[in-house]
């Protein structure tokens, strides 16, 4: 059989057949899942440095997004709840650190590439393509601590051109969850407030809050994860999402069935949506359903004009986590949904 | 501007209803008698910005951000595409309030002197903030003319623009102008409470200072050598990538830190030891200036102040100041202090935008005709640095003194597109790099 393939394909073909051949017998490494069933958690190795960091599987699945009026601390954004039918995605196990961000917002990977003769392929092509951040006017880290740290105070787009270059340096497609997913992978089966329960008090062994942090963020990892496997996800620094946050959101979508794949798509560049608290907020901004809305202030003493589209000044809370859904969306989807990010055309003046 | 409503009063209007009540907005009704506001026949006060880089267009905003009657009339820059997109920027910024963006055609100068045509173009307050080197200058020349100014730290980038400030800066005192420098952790509530208690005595008396500006560096440069029409050109776009427009980054960014040790002494050093150089960032693109240097400060009554600034990536990174006291230390950045008592001490107040603040606090002084006049303390916090500069390109000791009296200067002596800046590139494009233990740094070569 090989001999005929041998004569009628061409190396491309050969390679994708004796590929197709390998995952038939169930060769296929997990971060090459094409099933659900095959998906399983990886560690991804960022190319031309030493940097790593681990995806965890999130099952498809159906969950009420939001909290019941009888929660305690219970806001009125969180209402009514709605049904959310969630497709299969990887996420990151923890927020994504400054270890893995700088590496893109300060080129260290060109930098290393370049002092080490590392590999010049496609993917690095793509990858030195993708538009990087200007650098910032000051430490970013605000001195909290850099190594194993949440990356900080990056803006929405920042947090999503990452992910681009992310998917080019990586060849898996990264991109922020939406607000639906990131609270489906939270509450990971749960309904109580936290994913842990509904008893604040135990919130000490799952997350750094204003209370047990010492006025700083923390390395990531130190606390319980998630019944999911997702450590930090509640407190330490808040997580972007991809939405636009509007406050009645769910009352909007409410009354029309289960929602397939709900996102606000911005159209404003205030308020946005971030999710999860941080090491800066009270425990009742942990709860897995409870909403955050970026705004102006966040960048209050930026005292350049324009203000940079990459950084905040005054947003110490925030980071992000990435996800990898399995299915990866057409170029049709990435438009509709408001997936890529949109670099303002009078960039970089 | 039309004068379409009641805020528009004439001065002499204006004057007299001040020590009634509020004439539309707030500040004006705290407008004392003595009052020595501008030139101009109403309430409005007339700014020119000169310098319309990303910095200049964020002063000019908070300047029209201000709680009187202020607009935006006259606009300078070297290059006229930097001011066209800051014009743009600006009026989109004030869309709600238009009139306070008002800039014609024939208000909007270009070129070496386009500072001058500003200032004869009649305007109550200037802002300066292109690349430091030109500020001496561009202050004189204010000052000369007698308009109120804000300018941007740092307020030099040699000895002789140093000198030059100082000069201007006793002139202006004279004159009763107002002068705003943009040194604004000394208008931020955090520094301001956590300073007094400082010098009241919370952590006893001060022994040792530490300022960092450690960050991975700031833009990369702007214009490519084969696109640049002269070397003057090339260096201006450039501008942070040579000294005599930058006076390196421990003059551009790291005088914060050091003018806030400053600050809470009372006083500035009389010597300086240091040590740097060029470690990573050595590509001939990045011009001349040194991408780390640590340098120890002495002040008159041997107290130290140590302080680092570097622009390498991927390294331990901290913009902050603190000090360490007979009775505890203190945060100054984080605003909070720990006795060795065992007392701990947190600012929990206000936070607010130093940046609107400096802005607020300088056109209030110019409505209130109250004495207000950064420019001394601008100008020695700026010399602190040069000096940090100087100890660290000689490697040897440099003192306050011994700096004052040089006549060094790194200007070129002919300010246009084809005048040749002090240091070029050799033939291969590479900027001489000055070398501890063998440049001269203090006599002129």
């Amino acid at each position: 059989m090989l001999s005929v393939c041998r004569h009628s394909l061409s190396m491309q073909g050969k390679f994708t057949f004796l590929a197709a051949i390998l995952f038939s017998v169930s060769m296929v490494s997990a971060e090459e899942a094409k099933t659900e069933k095959e998906m399983k958690p990886y560690t991804e190795k960022i190319l031309n440095t030493d940097v790593t960091f681990d995806m965890v599987p999130i099952p498809g699945g159906e969950y009420m997004m939001g909290s019941p009026a009888s929660e305690k601390n219970h806001e009125k954004d969180e209402g009514p709840q709605i049904k959310v039918k969630i497709e299969p995605f990887w996420m990151g196990k923890h927020e994504v650190t400054w270890n893995e961000y700088d590496i893109w917002s300060f080129n260290l990977d060109i930098q290393r590439r370049k002092l080490l003769r590392g590999k010049f392929d496609e993917k690095e092509k793509a990858a030195d393509a993708v538009t990087r951040p200007t650098k910032p006017y000051t430490d970013m880290t605000f001195d909290m601590g850099h190594d194993g740290y949440p990356a900080i105070c990056m803006t929405q787009l920042a947090a999503k051109t990452y992910c681009k270059w992310l998917s080019e340096k990586t060849g898996h497609y990264y991109r922020l969850p939406t607000e639906a997913e990131w609270e489906y992978a939270c509450r990971a089966g749960t309904k109580t407030a936290y994913s842990f329960g509904d008893n604040a008090a135990n919130l000490d062994d799952y997350a750094w809050h204003y209370a047990n942090c010492n006025d700083s963020y923390q390395k990531v990892g130190q606390k319980k994860p998630n019944p999911w496997g997702l450590y930090d996800i509640h407190g330490n620094v808040s997580e972007w999402v991809l939405d636009q946050y509007i406050p009645d959101a769910y009352k909007k979508w409410s009354g029309k069935g289960t929602l397939k794949f709900p996102v606000n798509v911005p159209t404003t560049l205030y308020p946005r949506v971030a999710r999860g608290g941080s090491w800066d907020d009270e425990p009742e901004a942990l709860r897995s359903a409870n909403r955050i809305a970026s705004s102006a202030d966040w960048k209050i003493q930026d005292p350049q004009i324009p203000q940079s589209i990459w950084y905040h000044t005054d947003a110490i809370m925030v980071g992000f986590r990435v996800v990898r859904p399995l299915t990866v969306p057409t170029a049709e989807e990435r438009k509709k949904y408001g997936l890529d990010p949109a670099i303002p055309a009078d960039e970089g003046r | 501007m039309t004068q379409s409503n009641n805020q528009s009063t004439s001065r002499r209007d204006f004057l007299k209803v001040t020590t009634a009540t509020a004439v539309g907005t707030g500040i004006l009704s705290t407008l004392g008698s003595t009052a020595h506001v501008h030139a101009s026949g109403d309430d409005t006060i007339k700014v020119g910005l000169v310098g319309c880089g990303g910095r200049g267009t964020g002063a000019a905003s908070q300047a029209l951000s201000t709680k009187g009657n202020v607009k935006l009339e006259a606009m300078a820059d070297a290059f006229k595409d930097r001011m066209d997109s800051s014009l743009s920027n600006l009026q989109k910024q004030f869309s709600g309030r238009p009139e306070r963006v008002d800039v014609a055609e024939d208000k909007m100068f270009v070129g070496f002197d386009a500072y001058q045509k500003l200032l004869d173009s009649g305007v109550d307050v200037v802002i300066l903030a292109t690349p430091p080197g030109f500020r001496p200058i561009h202050f004189e020349a204010a000052v000369n003319k007698g308009v109120h100014i804000f300018m941007e730290k740092p307020v030099a980038t040699d000895v002789t623009g140093v000198k030059k400030v100082l000069e201007a800066a006793k002139k202006a005192k004279e004159k009763k102008l107002a002068v705003g420098v943009g040194l604004q952790r000394h208008h931020q509530a955090p520094y301001i409470e956590t300073i007094q208690r400082l010098k009241d005595g919370a952590i006893g008396d001060i022994t040792s200072m530490r300022c960092y500006w450690n960050s991975g560096g700031v833009w990369e440069p702007r214009l490519a050598r084969e696109d640049a029409k002269s070397e003057m050109e090339y260096q201006m776009r450039n501008w942070y990538y040579y000294n005599w427009l930058c006076g390196d980054h421990i003059n551009e960014q790291h005088i914060h830190n050091i003018d806030v040790c400053n600050w809470l002494k009372d006083d500035f050093p009389v010597k300086a030891y240091g040590m740097g150089g060029r470690q990573v960032r050595t590509d001939k693109k990045y011009g001349e200036i040194y991408d780390h240097f640590a340098v120890e400060f002495v002040y008159a009554d041997d107290t130290r102040m140590y302080s680092q600034c570097r622009h390498i990536r991927n390294c331990w990174n901290s913009v902050t100041e603190h000090a360490q006291g007979t009775k505890g230390s203190c945060d100054i950045s984080g605003a909070k202090y720990e006795t060795t008592g065992g007392y701990k001490w947190k600012y929990r107040g206000k936070k607010t935008n130093p940046y609107q603040v400096e802005h607020d606090d300088l056109f209030a002084a110019i409505y209130n005709g109250t004495p207000y006049n950064e420019a001394e303390y601008g100008a020695k916090s700026t010399m602190t640095s040069i000096l940090g500069r100087l100890a660290t390109y000689s490697g040897k000791p440099v003192t306050w003194d011994e700096a004052m009296a040089s006549e060094v200067s790194l200007m070129p002596s002919d300010f246009s597109w084809e005048g040749t800046p002090v240091t070029v590139p050799d033939e291969n494009g590479f900027y001489p790099i000055p070398t501890p233990g063998v440049s001269e740094v203090l006599k002129k070569a």
